[in-house]
């Protein structure tokens, strides 16, 4: 580092920042290259764009043809159905699936967005905790935290199923979302405390020496500083809290509590010898669009969630 | 008059400031404790209760005959070869999975890191599909295309020696472990390149235009500049999804179930204690999954020095 930082470089180094990193990565062309190849290079960068698309869309567009297959079309060897049919989503909303399906609907959605208001609201005391204030075992939160986000969940699932069934637990919600807060905590502690600790330390200095409590400058200066960081996070744990199976399945069997992917895995078609797949797939676009929405509405803040939680110093 | 305040002031700014410290040290603790004590509670509580029942013989069939047996259950687990040839399916999964999510996600960091305006955030909306559709609509997904009844890669592959209509790719080891990682590898390529994308993004931009500058080539800016100063951010990433990948479930269930020599740990553990309701075997297994990740990290940590805590934490 140090043979680079010349006089001369040192002098254009507040330049070099203030025009962004994305600069720095195609300096590599020339500038007289630049000037002639903008459109090639633009060009480039879309086909390699549309690459990329291909990459991350085509196994959702693949079951999305798939909803749309009758029975007999499913055979028929090609990706995008003879004729498009509604058969499959009138099977899940108004047909032999129904209740099956909205009722695993209507627990995904309630367990999962209990287990996110209730992580994020403690995660958000405890990282502004961790942000702001001094105290003794500050480490140990974050390294308990970090542990727990890496356990393999299937090592809690036996003892959780035994416990959960003497204790009345067992295919209950409540059943759900206590171990979905071991998915859900973990990280909205490490990804909250990262945003927390951009937020101007000087504001909530001032409303103390202004006379306000600790309390007081947490609840009138950070809280909506921090709503934003608050809001990521909660997308954030709601996605891992939507995609959870073996919970789903380990602790559930009924219709009582059990969330739609597990529910998926127990499909069965119309009639006995009918394979679900038309059903799956419908029910599995459905349960897709509210992750599309979140992600087309919010791409910007998920990014900056994810990234700022995790390699940042 | 002044010699004689400065110090009084200064002892009593110190009570002052103590005292808030005091309470300070107390809110931090309070703020801090529920969350904390949740997170061991749903944790600490079940591995513990795991690792007492491992050492029983204890079926829910039959709970009366609970005995304590002590490492009997390891000892049955370590000596069964479905254990082993288990371990080799996880593994096997984790180490390609990684490997190839490490350099698909670096080729994904590096476009979203130098694309032009139009196109980046377009990029990054993209591959956020991936990272949060639900793994079992990823498994689906792919299950479909390939299967031999609703799938059609059969005639798109044709081409491909060894692939005909008649294909099963689920009905042996070799080509379902292919599917399941590939899922694997479309689900979570996405976390990766976003991992890495923020560690390419602490790579001083100085740096490599001064190399630039030099003369180093596109390779060697990548190799001797980019790479070297991102080794933090690669560790903690590789470190992250191989203990992710070890614990890989829901693909294999969907697409397999475990047959044909594609079952993972998880699988065993699920199919011994809830499957066959033999919680102490179950718990043992449970046990023996828990340490290899517990290993995989201390490796990483201790081994090669990967820091952790650089995560967001205490800086």
């Amino acid at each position: 580092m140090s043979t680079v930082a010349t006089p001369d470089k040192s002098g254009n180094a507040p330049d070099t920042s203030a025009h962004g990193r994305t600069e720095a990565g195609r300096s590599a062309a020339p500038p007289a290259r630049k000037k002639s190849g903008t459109g090639r290079i633009t060009l480039g960068w879309w086909v390699l764009t549309v690459l990329i698309g291909i990459w991350c869309l085509f196994p959702v567009f693949s079951i999305l043809a798939t909803s749309f297959k009758t029975p007999s079309d499913l055979s028929n060897g090609r990706l995008l159905p003879t004729s498009w049919s509604t058969v499959n989503y009138e099977e899940i909303f108004v047909g032999g699936s129904r209740e099956l399906f909205l009722t695993a609907l209507r627990n995904s959605v309630g367990i999962s967005v209990i287990a996110t208001v209730v992580a994020v609201v403690l995660a958000t005391l405890c990282a502004y905790a961790i942000a702001r204030l001094d105290f003794p075992g500050k480490r140990l939160v974050l390294t308990v935290s970090l542990m727990v986000s890496m356990f393999p969940v299937i090592s809690l699932v036996t003892p959780l199923f035994n416990v959960w069934r003497t204790i009345g637990l067992y295919d209950t919600w409540l059943g759900l979302i206590i171990p979905y807060l071991s998915l859900t905590l973990p990280i909205s502690i490490w990804t909250l405390a990262a945003f927390f600790k951009q937020i101007p330390w000087e504001l909530d200095q001032a409303a103390q020496v202004d006379g306000a409590t600790p309390l007081q400058a947490f609840r009138k200066v950070i809280v909506p500083l921090a709503a934003p960081g608050v809001f990521t996070t909660a997308i954030i744990a709601f996605f891992i809290a939507w995609n959870d199976f073996v919970y789903g399945i380990s602790l559930t069997s009924t219709e009582t509590a059990r969330p739609v992917p597990a529910a998926l895995a127990f499909f069965t078609g119309a009639s006995q010898f009918e394979s679900p797949t038309g059903a799956i797939s419908a029910a599995a676009i459905i349960v897709t669009i509210p992750i599309v929405l979140l992600v087309l509405f919010f791409q910007k803040q998920i990014v900056a969630g994810l990234t700022n939680g995790a390699v940042k110093g | 008059m002044s010699t004689v305040s400065a110090p009084e002031r200064a002892s009593g700014r110190r009570r002052v400031r103590s005292a808030r410290a005091k309470s300070e040290a107390r809110l931090g603790m309070m703020l801090a404790a529920p969350a904390f004590l949740i997170m061991l509670f749903v944790v600490l509580y079940p591995i513990v209760q795991a690792v007492w029942d491992s050492l029983f013989s204890f079926r829910l069939t039959a709970p009366a005959d609970k005995e304590f047996v002590g490492l009997k259950n390891y000892g049955t687990i370590l000596t069964d070869p479905v254990f082993w040839s288990d371990l080799g399916v996880t593994l096997l999964i984790t180490v390609v999975t990684v490997a190839v999510e490490l350099v698909l996600g670096f080729l994904l960091a590096l476009v979203m890191h130098h694309a032009i305006k139009s196109t980046k955030g377009l990029v990054r909306t993209m591959i956020l599909v991936p990272y949060g559709i639900i793994t079992v609509v990823s498994a689906f997904a792919w299950f479909y295309m390939f299967s031999i009844d609703s799938g059609y890669m059969n005639s798109w592959l044709s081409w491909l020696p060894g692939v005909d209509a008649n294909l099963n790719w689920f009905a042996q080891g070799s080509t379902a472990l292919f599917v399941i990682m590939l899922s694997e590898i479309w689900k979570t390529t996405p976390f990766i390149s976003l991992l890495l994308l923020s560690g390419l993004a602490q790579v001083p931009g100085d740096l490599t235009e001064a190399a630039a500058v030099d003369g180093a080539t596109r390779w060697q800016r990548l190799t001797r500049v980019i790479l070297p100063n991102m080794k933090a951010a690669i560790m903690v990433a590789v470190l992250f999804r191989a203990m992710d990948a070890f614990r890989i479930f829901d693909a294999i269930f969907i697409m397999t179930n475990g047959a044909y020599g594609t079952e993972a740990l998880s699988l065993l553990a699920y199919r011994t204690s809830i499957g066959r309701l033999e919680i102490g075997l179950g718990s043992a297994v449970s046990v023996i999954l828990f340490l290899c990740v517990a290993l995989m990290a201390f490796i990483a940590v201790k081994g090669f020095k990967v820091d952790l805590a650089d995560r967001g934490g205490n800086q």
